[in-house]
């Protein structure tokens, strides 16, 4: 059993937790998630490390309320018990020094994307950030971004904060304006990353993405999360998440993503959420 | 009086209203057929009974006590050898093995040993498990990896020669393939929680959630304790690389089946995990796992489960009781039947595959006839699920982090016959080692390795 040490409102669907995981929290590095299952009859699933004390033997994670679990899991508080934590798993980031990146996270792939933020500023990286998602009210983890960030730009699609736009149109003007980059990583929508990747292609730059299928074991032995690199079939768990970005085939995650949509749509209406 | 020629008959749930629950099929003897069935035991002086099984139960000496009455005795020569009889009971290929020599083989059916193996454990588990002694507490510590059969076998044993041991497991339950990968209908859970309780109370601590490799390193492991085993198992999926193996609607046999038994997708919504089938499934393969999804499919709704398989039916790797379940449930078989090729339609979903025609050829390297396509003989069959079920590899995962250990040409962990490793304090047993097998050469490969095991330590000191 997991306790949640500490609980935070960041917006109307997103929340951050802490959870007791020393196990998890001594191996964690950026790049990396955990697979939680809330209690005897919930479903496994994936959220991202988004940050760490190995100290307290703590780990905290940032999720949105998607669906039947993210939605369970938003209303548990301090002191309530997880039933299963389990991690560090997947591959973490390569953290090295790129000269000038760009990391680019939109909506709640804001959260995976700050502590690789946090960790390539301290390699001695020039980081410029392009956060971006559908309004003000889904930004979050601006401030904690800013400080590790050498430049900021912020992006909604209503304009209601930063420049009215997607955050690839900022990508492509810092291309524009003659900047060199060393290497873009993008998180967040797979619609995104895969623009993303579209906008740095005819460049050659580097092109990180981390993708989101859906998982069940974590460990390479369902096969569920396969996603296809370079017309070979890797599972995103233990291979990834992250990818090369200009190899990835998009619109078959997508795809794959939907696997489920009725029913989990299904399982939300009987939950009453 | 003369010998009966077949075994007594197993009373079973019919086929009609087996495939609408996930019960179990077979009921199991009652006293009094078991012990008409081991009189049927002729007692061979040369005992080749005994010579088929890996972990040579002592057969004879329990059917002897069962056709005796003394059913508490029998179990108690069953379990010096076996400490999963319940799982065995219901899972071994006996055919291949005990069943496979038995003399009586020569004037009909062999004595159903499978059938009184499991009796004596159903017997023993509705009385109540007695506790065996164990040896004086030694000051050693081992490390398990994995919970399978092999982990829990070699972890059982070392605890009753008296060493502390603690499992770590990757996922939240304990049994490995036995709780994920075989069916609730024809190994209930309760069943494989109860075999794992009996090892819990000799002492063994199991911990959950752990990946090792990833969570704890076995090189860390080892810092902690005097000597590790590893028995993570074959759970790497085969694909059968053609076209559209990727859209949705195809599965690997892991992750049907863990959705399925070990996340109960059979009981959604009341569980959060879904399945989807839709109506037509076909299954790739034609083993113990193949049989599991393509009578899964049946009793998750499927109107129509077929198995393709590129071999005949001679060649099908699954047990006859398997196979036979299968048909009798209404299975369909496509032999001699190659898939080639996946298609969608416009939204990327499974609409059908593609097939070829094979015929046999001349034996290959596993003495089997080597299938053959026939040119220009393609067809397509309507499908809304394909489940890849063409084999498992062991698990890349620990080998891959473990410094200096040798790993063979199919990722497997290279041992000696007890488990040994090129490591010293490095044992390694079950699916890791030999590549996907049985659930009783994983518990044998685990009772060998802790009898290595305590060699090891009575050394070390
Ligand atoms: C490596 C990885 C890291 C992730 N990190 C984060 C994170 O830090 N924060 C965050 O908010 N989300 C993250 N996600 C996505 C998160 O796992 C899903 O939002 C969550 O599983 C949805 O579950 P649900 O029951 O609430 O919603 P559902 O109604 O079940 O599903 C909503 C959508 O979520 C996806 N999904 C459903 N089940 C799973 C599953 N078992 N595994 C993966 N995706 C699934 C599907 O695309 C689905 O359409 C991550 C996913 C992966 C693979
Ligand atoms: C669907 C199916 C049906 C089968 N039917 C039969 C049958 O009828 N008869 C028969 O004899 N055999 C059958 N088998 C084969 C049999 O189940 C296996 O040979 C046997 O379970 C192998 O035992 P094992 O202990 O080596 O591995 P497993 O049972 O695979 O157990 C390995 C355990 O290690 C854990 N693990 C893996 N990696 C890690 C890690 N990094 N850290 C921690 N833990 C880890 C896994 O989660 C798992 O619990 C079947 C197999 C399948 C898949
Ligand atoms: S071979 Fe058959 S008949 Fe002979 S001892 Fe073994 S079980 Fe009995
Ligand atoms: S989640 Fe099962 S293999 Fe990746």
């Amino acid at each position: 059993m997991y306790e949640i040490i500490e609980k935070k409102v960041m917006s109307e669907t997103v929340k951050l937790m802490k959870i007791k995981a020393p196990l998890v929290a001594k191996k964690a590095k950026a790049g990396q998630f955990i697979i939680l299952r809330i209690d005897e009859k919930g479903e496994r699933i994936p959220l991202t490390i988004a940050d760490y004390d190995r100290k307290k033997g703590t780990v905290t994670v940032i999720f949105m309320e998607v669906g039947k679990t993210t939605k369970h899991l938003g209303t548990l508080n301090v002191g309530d018990f997880l039933l299963n934590f389990v991690g560090p798993l997947g591959q973490p980031s390569d953290i090295e020094k790129y000269g000038t990146v760009v990391m680019i996270g939109g909506g709640v792939g804001i959260a995976p994307l700050y502590p690789i933020v946090r960790e390539l500023k301290q390699m001695g990286n020039y980081v410029i950030s392009i956060l971006g998602a559908r309004n003000e009210k889904l930004l979050m983890l601006e401030k904690e971004v800013e400080k590790h960030s050498d430049e900021l730009y912020i992006t909604t699609d209503d304009g209601s904060k930063g420049d009215k736009g997607f955050v690839s149109d900022v990508l492509q003007k810092l291309i524009d304006e003659g900047r060199k980059i060393g290497m873009v990583m993008a998180i967040g929508p797979v619609i995104m990353m895969k623009v993303v990747a579209n906008v740095t292609r005819p460049y050659k730059i580097k092109t990180l993405v981390s993708l989101n299928p859906i998982m069940v074991d974590g460990t390479g032995m369902c096969g569920g999360c396969r996603v296809s690199v370079g017309n070979e079939t890797k599972f995103a768990c233990v291979d990834g998440p992250e990818f090369d970005g200009h190899k990835v085939d998009y619109d078959n995650l997508m795809l794959r993503n939907r696997r489920f949509v009725c029913e989990e749509e299904e399982s939300c209406k009987l939950a009453g959420v | 009086m003369a010998v009966r020629k077949t075994k007594y008959e197993m009373a079973e749930q019919s086929a009609k209203e087996r495939i609408k629950n996930f019960n179990e099929v077979p009921y199991g003897y009652n006293e009094k057929t078991a012990i008409e069935e081991a009189k049927r035991c002729l007692q061979c002086k040369n005992r080749p009974c005994v010579d088929g099984c890996p972990v040579e139960i002592d057969i004879p000496e329990f059917i002897k006590h069962i056709a005796e009455g003394d059913i508490d005795k029998a179990v108690e020569i069953l379990k010096t050898k076996t400490n999963l009889p319940a799982v065995c009971g219901r899972v071994c290929p006996y055919e291949s093995q005990c069943e496979g020599e038995c003399t009586l083989k020569k004037i009909g059916e062999p004595v159903g040993i499978g059938r009184l193996e499991r009796f004596l454990a159903d017997y023993e588990r509705k009385k109540g498990v007695k506790i065996p002694k164990k040896a004086k507490p030694t000051d050693k510590k081992v490390a398990v990896v994995g919970a399978g059969p092999a982990g829990l076998t070699c972890a059982g044993d070392l605890a009753k020669m008296g060493h502390s041991v603690t499992v770590f497991e990757a996922l939240h339950d304990p049994g490995g393939v036995l709780m994920y990968g075989i069916p609730e209908f024809r190994l209930p859970k309760e069943i494989v929680k109860a075999e794992v309780d009996y090892i819990k109370k000799l002492g063994v601590e199991i911990k959950y959630d752990i990946v090792v490799g990833k969570t704890i390193t076995v090189d860390e492991l080892m810092k902690d304790y005097d000597a590790v085993f590893i028995g993570t198992g074959a759970g790497l999926p085969r694909w059968l690389r053609i076209p559209g193996e990727n859209l949705d609607g195809v599965y690997s046999a892991n992750e049907y089946l863990t959705r399925v038994n070990m996340m109960r997708a059979y009981d959604f919504p009341n569980y959060d995990t879904p399945v989807k089938i839709g109506k037509i499934v076909a299954t790739f393969g034609a083993g113990n796992v193949a049989m599991d999804c393509a009578r899964t499919s049946l009793r998750l709704g499927a109107e129509k489960s077929y198995i393709i398989y590129r071999r005949s039916d001679v060649e099908m790797p699954a047990r006859d009781e398997e196979i036979e379940h299968a048909k009798e449930e209404g299975v369909i078989f496509h032999l001699l039947t190659n898939p080639v090729k996946f298609t969608g339609d416009d939204k990327g979903i499974l609409k059908e595959v593609e097939c070829i025609k094979m015929k046999l050829g001349e034996p290959d390297e596993s003495g089997r006839r080597r299938p053959i396509p026939i040119e220009g003989s393609n067809f397509k069959i309507q499908i809304d699920t394909a489940l890849v079920a063409i084999g498992q590899s062991p698990n890349p995962l620990v080998p891959k982090t473990v410094k200096g250990l040798k790993i063979g040409k199919w990722g497997n962990i290279e041992t000696d016959e007890d488990g040994r490793t090129n490591i010293p304090e490095i044992f390694a047993g079950g699916d890791i080692a030999t590549g996907a097998a049985t659930v009783i050469l994983a518990m044998g490969a685990g009772k060998r390795a802790a009898r290595a095991i305590d060699k090891y330590l009575k050394l070390k000191k």
